[in-house]
């Protein structure tokens, strides 16, 4: 299992599409992947649903835990984080 | 055979079979079933079908409306395979043997529910899209059709309570004869809408007792809506209807030659735009340029704001297609009735008298700088003005003018190439700024009078409230009146005015807007061809003489009668 701790830069948090592209990263691993908005201290979710994504309600500046348990959790991990770090491929 | 009246909300005649359309709320029973696997695959049969829906619709409306508008079709299919909807829905079908419709509601239910608790106004909204998608859900299991206009097989004349967006999204133009509401008011989306397509209407009838297949008339000119005509009644107005399609017909012939009067005036006859399309479909129905061209729309798109290259890429787009012809661009005016996803505000009170339009973007430099900057550039080489909405005072318009400086000086800087003279304007909408045009009109290069806005605020009457808005006409004599001082106190300085709201469009106030002196009219484009044709038919002379005799009439109702006398003249 691999874990780590990162806030959300993005301008909008994980709305619309940065949601959508983080459950479809997400579900493209077959690692199990769980989500805490650490902010908001919700309950852990499965990342692979983006119902549950916005149900955590990560706005800008949150902070959430990611928890990846499986044979590719360090690729899930490296890939999900590397979405947060660059902003989606979003310019600011 | 039933005459009724209601309000003229979209000129023209229609004639056909009544579509009654009353959405039902859904009903179904929640049972135990012996068999859970064969409920589980009634269940995945009817996703698959949705899917395929949602893909049509997605398609449809790509192609019919417009790309993002399209978009949430496929956040819903997202949604659908979602395994926090579907897993679950499977759950509770194989461990309380529940059938799949009670299945479907207590999951989408429990979701609305967590949906609506959070404290962020975007999720929140999701809410309305579980519903959405829920009820889809539901009606394919119980094999129901789908309830919004798409279902409209063959053309007819639609009676409803009121239509929103969603209802009318899958609308096929050729299918709706004409429209009838038991609400609204003139600025309702049946009525714009009706009013963009074309369709005759009539809205705010009151509660009509009518079943479809009935024949009915819509009179869009006079606001009748006749139920079940006598054989009489019914070639009368096939040959109203015959008459008026002929008119337009030709006056969609003319639409492109200019509005000249009978005594030689031009005046300017422009178009509100909201969108690339519509500028297209503005210059085909003969649009000398643009008097408002609504800049939400391009921050209505999802949830991120559009950059400034977003922004000039739109601009200089809709620019290209007008050429050197006038583009007055409206700097973002949201809040208000007009709330957009990317922004986040406060909830007020009172929002039509809150921090809206400009006294936003005063407040928001990372929303009015990045969008002066994009029309700035957008306007090099090309006949862009900047208009900013809500004015109210001198202080706003100084204020205004300090940030258009400062994106000035910081396109400078980046050395990129731009407008550098573009003409600045204000909308006239708020009482005091049409009190202090005077004081105003030195200072700007034009004005556009919002008469909506500007009806709304002298009347005190709140144009979202089904109760009161008739009142709310700008016809008004003390509307008239504060236009008046308007066009009056620009001319002095040599100023021109424009006027975007309504009434431009309408036939009934055009001989006394042109007596009044307006000099550019600003509609929905597909008013143009009627507009300019009537405005043809006018003498200024006369049309001042008409101006007159509306100002000193002391009541709304004597100046309607008296312009609706004229116009039957």
């Amino acid at each position: 299992m691999v874990e780590t701790t990162i806030t959300v830069k993005h301008k909008v948090g994980l709305h619309a599409r940065p949601a959508a592209v983080f459950a479809k990263t997400a579900q493209s691993f077959q690692a199990d992947i769980s989500l805490r908005n650490v902010t908001r201290d919700t309950a852990p979710i499965n990342a692979k649903s983006v119902i549950n994504l916005f149900k955590a309600a990560v706005s800008k500046d949150h902070t959430i835990h990611l928890t990846v348990s499986g044979a590719d959790e360090q690729e899930a991990l490296a890939a999900l984080v590397g979405l947060i770090e660059t902003n989606f491929g979003d310019a600011e | 055979m039933k005459r009724l009246t209601g309000i003229a909300a979209s000129q023209g005649v229609a004639i056909g079979p009544a579509f009654v359309y009353r959405p039902e709320p859904l009903t179904f029973k929640e049972q135990i079933i012996q068999n859970p696997p064969t409920e589980i695959n009634r269940l995945l049969q009817a996703v698959e079908d949705v899917q395929a829906m949602l893909i049509a619709l997605e398609k449809y409306t790509q192609e019919n409306i417009g790309e993002e508008e399209s978009k949430i079709f496929e956040v819903h299919r997202m949604f659908l395979d979602d395994p926090a909807f579907s897993d679950e829905i499977k759950t509770i079908i194989r461990d309380e043997q529940l059938n799949a419709e009670a299945a479907v509601d207590r999951v989408s239910s429990d979701l609305i529910e967590q949906f609506q608790a959070i404290d962020d106004e975007y999720f929140r909204q999701r809410a309305i899209d579980i519903k959405d998608i829920a009820q889809r859900l539901i009606r394919q299991l119980l094999g129901l059709e789908e309830t919004t206009l798409a279902s409209l097989k063959s053309p007819a004349v639609i009676i409803a309570n009121d239509l929103t967006p969603s209802d009318t999204a899958s609308l096929k133009r050729d299918m709706a004869l004409g429209l009838c509401t038991e609400i609204g008011s003139n600025t309702s989306h049946t009525a714009i809408l009706a009013r963009s397509l074309g369709t005759p209407a009539v809205v705010g009838i009151g509660k009509l007792d009518i079943s479809s297949g009935v024949t009915v008339i819509v009179d869009g000119q006079s606001g009748e809506f006749i139920i079940d005509p006598d054989e009489a009644t019914l070639i009368e107005y096939q040959a109203r209807r015959q008459a008026h399609e002929q008119a337009r017909a030709v006056a969609i012939g003319q639409a492109h030659q200019p509005a000249v009067t009978l005594d030689g005036h031009r005046v300017e006859v422009v178009a509100n735009i909201g969108s690339v399309a519509e500028a297209e479909a503005a210059v085909k129905m003969g649009a000398e340029g643009v008097g408002l061209l609504r800049t939400e729309f391009l921050f209505l798109q999802g949830d991120t704001l559009p950059s400034e290259e977003e922004q000039y890429r739109i601009y200089r787009a809709i620019a290209d297609v007008f050429g050197q012809q006038p583009l007055v661009v409206r700097t973002l005016d949201v809040g208000g009735d007009k709330e957009i996803p990317s922004v986040e505000m406060n909830p007020e009170q009172n929002p039509m008298l809150g921090q809206r339009a400009i006294r936003l973007c005063l407040a928001r430099p990372d929303l009015f700088q990045p969008q002066l900057r994009a029309i700035l550039r957008a306007g090099y080489e090309r006949n862009i003005k900047i208009m900013f909405p809500l004015i109210g005072s001198e202080e706003e318009l100084q204020q205004a003018r300090e940030h258009l400086e400062q994106a000035k000086a910081d396109l400078r800087a980046r050395g990129l190439p731009f407008a550098k003279d573009a003409e600045i304007g204000i909308m006239i909408e708020v009482p005091s700024a049409a009190v202090l045009a005077d004081v105003l009109a030195p200072q700007v290069d034009f004005f556009s009078i919002g008469t909506n806005d500007l009806a709304q605020y002298t009347l005190a009457v709140d144009r979202t409230n089904e109760t009161v808005a008739h009142l709310a006409d700008p016809l008004h004599p003390a509307v008239i009146r504060l236009i008046q001082q308007v066009i009056q106190a620009a001319h002095r300085h040599k100023k021109w005015v424009g006027l975007c709201g309504e009434m431009a469009g309408s036939p009934l106030a055009a001989p006394l807007l042109l007596g009044l002196g307006l000099d550019e009219f600003s509609m929905a484009a597909v008013s143009i061809p009627p507009v300019k044709a009537l405005l043809r038919q006018l003498s200024k002379a006369q049309a001042e003489e008409i101006a007159r005799r509306c100002l000193q009439l002391p009541n709304l109702k004597q100046v309607q009668d008296y312009l609706q006398t004229v116009n039957n003249e």
